[in-house]
């Protein structure tokens, strides 16, 4: 596989602080890339890198071959999808979603008959007419994916673009956009602060945390074998455990990683006090307190519920406890 | 429990007109509005309306007298040569003042909104509204000193060795005379310079409402900085151009003491008002006259909303 987007100790410092420090990507053409990471952690930075709105302190950085870092953003393939949309609005649709092709210089009619198509393709086929501020948060964002993929681009970058969709929205634009990249076959580069949307739509994630990337790989990997307490912690919310603990139970003196959903009440094992008890639907999440180090616990549909205060018993399968850096 | 009610019902009577108004808003706004509503709608529009009503009655050109007739003759006066010549005089001057004052405003405009940050914030504002505290009239004055022949600007003329450009500038007809003091583009200068801040500020205010996301959008879909200026950055700040070019458009037309005391003696319609209601005492062709730039300012405001000036608000 070719690279579409390579970062080789790319750093971007704003005075002391270092938004961006040293960090390596490669992104493989088709690919669908997902930058995670808490806010402040230098995920839209890097995408602000890619699309030439900032430019490196250090490093290098290569789009499909190319070194970028004098190119201004009017002239690199890529095309952005902003968090907020930012849609032009003195536009209507047709005319937001054709300004990349006026600026190229095609002609009105080809141009509108494009961006027709585009909104057909985002299912908004008949809203050319509209101006963006008589659409839902939710038409906006597909009208933001059209302006972009009009103008072809060899790598679309999108910054938190589901992060202002309600819950039910944004699930279904996960399964669009993941649809969409398939059959497009471009390069996606996703920013996103939501572990779960990350997980489920990309083919490789990059956890982000303080400018660096922490850890990159499969969501299967960073899922079920995160190589840092914050992989574990910030993904899904794995149980940590803390080194001395995991020496008792394997003698390997490392972190380790539980998720909840793998520890359950057990006859014999560790002996856990029930904090608190919370009803999610599908299951039920308990907080224990084992031996001081605190665990959560989700317990399926049918399971016995302890109560707070309570003190049970809690185990886990050995190959559930993953030893970080094993 | 507590003992204490859950009502605390020991108010007095401030305390039972709050809740009075709480309880019915509508009244609370009424009451706001009032005093400003009776204000604006007699003393001011009553008597601007007192005033425009005598621009239909006519004077007798024999005894100098107002015949209390309503007649259009005296809008027929301003179809005079010699008061046509005023009005086109005046609506060209508003033009390039106003058109003179967004080229120079609008990157200044831009500047601080855009890039200017704390201090360098502080000095915009500073450096804009200064010149506002000072009187009109110091203004006015200080600007006939720097153009008159003896001033500064002669004299950094010639001591750069250009005053062959300024003597050749000032004779060309109309726009030059004897010196800038005198001249129309010496009247030009000052209100360029009296009224450049009403044109800066509302342009300042529109710009900062312009998401820098979409500039940044603008140009990830491949325009240069020079296109995105014209596709975006004006279209969204058009309805602050337009708010400052009413202020310098109509106060242009409406201003009589600069082109009094820095210009040649070719009069403004705020001139002629003055002069037809003073001294000439023809209240009716003075009335007449205040109203050409409230109708020029209507036409062109529908204008600039027929040609989506305001669509971005």
């Amino acid at each position: 596989m070719t690279s579409a987007i390579r970062f080789s100790g790319v750093s971007r410092h704003y005075g002391d602080v270092k938004a961006v420090d040293r960090v390596d990507i490669d992104i493989a053409e088709g690919e669908f890339f997902a930058m995670l990471g808490p806010s402040g952690s230098g995920k839209t930075t890097c995408l602000r890198l890619i699309a030439g709105f900032e430019r490196p302190t250090a490093g290098d950085i290569e789009i499909f071959g190319q070194v970028v870092q004098g190119t201004p953003p009017y002239k690199r393939n890529v095309n952005t999808v902003f968090q907020d949309y930012a849609l032009f609005p003195h536009l209507n649709v047709r005319d937001n979603v054709a300004y990349g092709l006026m600026i190229a210089g095609q002609m009105k009619a080809t141009r509108q008959k494009a961006a027709d198509e585009a909104l057909e393709m985002v299912a908004l086929g008949g809203y050319g007419d509209r101006k963006p501020s008589a659409l839902s948060g939710g038409q906006r964002q597909r009208v933001a994916l059209a302006r972009a993929l009009v103008n072809k681009p060899k790598a679309l970058l999108l910054d938190e673009p589901l992060g202002a969709l309600d819950l039910k929205l944004r699930e279904q634009m996960q399964e669009e956009l993941k649809v969409l990249q398939r059959n497009l076959g471009i390069t996606f580069v996703f920013v996103t602060h939501d572990q779960s949307e990350a997980l489920s739509m990309a083919d490789r994630v990059a956890v982000f945390n303080d400018g660096k990337i922490i850890q990159v790989g499969t969501p299967e990997a960073i899922y079920y074998r995160p190589e840092q307490p914050f992989v574990a912690d910030f993904v899904g919310s794995s149980n940590v455990l803390p080194p001395e603990f995991v020496a008792k139970l394997t003698g390997t003196k490392a972190h380790g990683a539980v998720r909840p959903e793998a520890v359950s009440l057990a006859a014999q094992g560790h002996a856990a006090q029930v904090k608190t008890v919370s009803f999610l639907g599908t299951a039920t999440r308990v907080s224990l307190d084992v031996a001081g180090t605190p665990m959560t616990m989700l317990l399926p549909k049918g399971a016995v519920i302890p109560k707070s205060g309570e003190t049970v018993h809690v185990d886990w399968a050995a190959d559930d406890l993953h030893v970080m850096g094993a | 429990m507590s003992d204490q009610a859950f009502i605390d019902r020991n108010i007095g009577l401030l305390g039972r007109i709050s809740d009075a108004l709480w309880r019915k808003p509508s009244m609370l706004i009424f009451l706001l509005i009032l005093p400003p509503a009776l204000w604006l709608g007699i003393i001011y529009l009553g008597s601007l309306f007192a005033l425009l009503a005598q621009s239909f009655f006519s004077i007798d050109e024999f005894t100098g007298q107002i015949q209390y007739e309503w007649t259009l003759k005296t809008y027929g006066e301003l179809f005079r040569p010699s008061n046509f010549d005023i009005i086109v005089r005046t609506v060209v001057m508003a033009a390039a003042v106003t058109i003179g004052a967004a080229i120079i405003g609008f990157p200044v405009a831009y500047y601080a909104a855009r890039y200017a940050r704390g201090k360098w914030k502080a000095i915009f504002y500073l450096g804009i509204m200064m010149p506002l505290w000072s009187s009109y009239l110091v203004k006015v004055y200080s600007w006939k000193l720097i153009l008159a022949k003896e001033g500064i600007l002669n004299w950094l003329f010639e001591t750069l060795h250009l005053s062959w450009l300024l003597n050749a500038y000032l004779s060309i007809p109309i726009i030059g005379g004897n010196s800038l003091s005198v001249s129309v583009t010496g009247t030009f200068l000052v209100f360029l310079y009296v009224w450049l801040p009403f044109m800066i500020l509302p342009i300042q205010a529109s710009l900062e409402r312009v998401p820098i996301s979409m500039l940044e959008a603008s140009g990830d879909l491949g325009a240069r900085p020079s296109q995105t200026v014209r596709h975006v950055l004006l279209p969204l700040a058009l309805p602050g151009v337009i708010a400052g070019s009413i202020f310098t458009f109509s106060l242009t037309l409406g201003d009589y003491i600069i082109p009094q005391i820095v210009g040649s003696s070719r009069r403004f319609i705020g001139q002629a008002v003055y002069a037809f209601q003073g001294t000439a005492g023809n209240i009716p062709l003075a009335a007449a006259f205040a109203v050409v730039p409230i109708l020029l300012m209507a036409v062109y405001l529908w204008i600039a909303k027929r040609k989506g000036a305001f669509d971005a608000l």
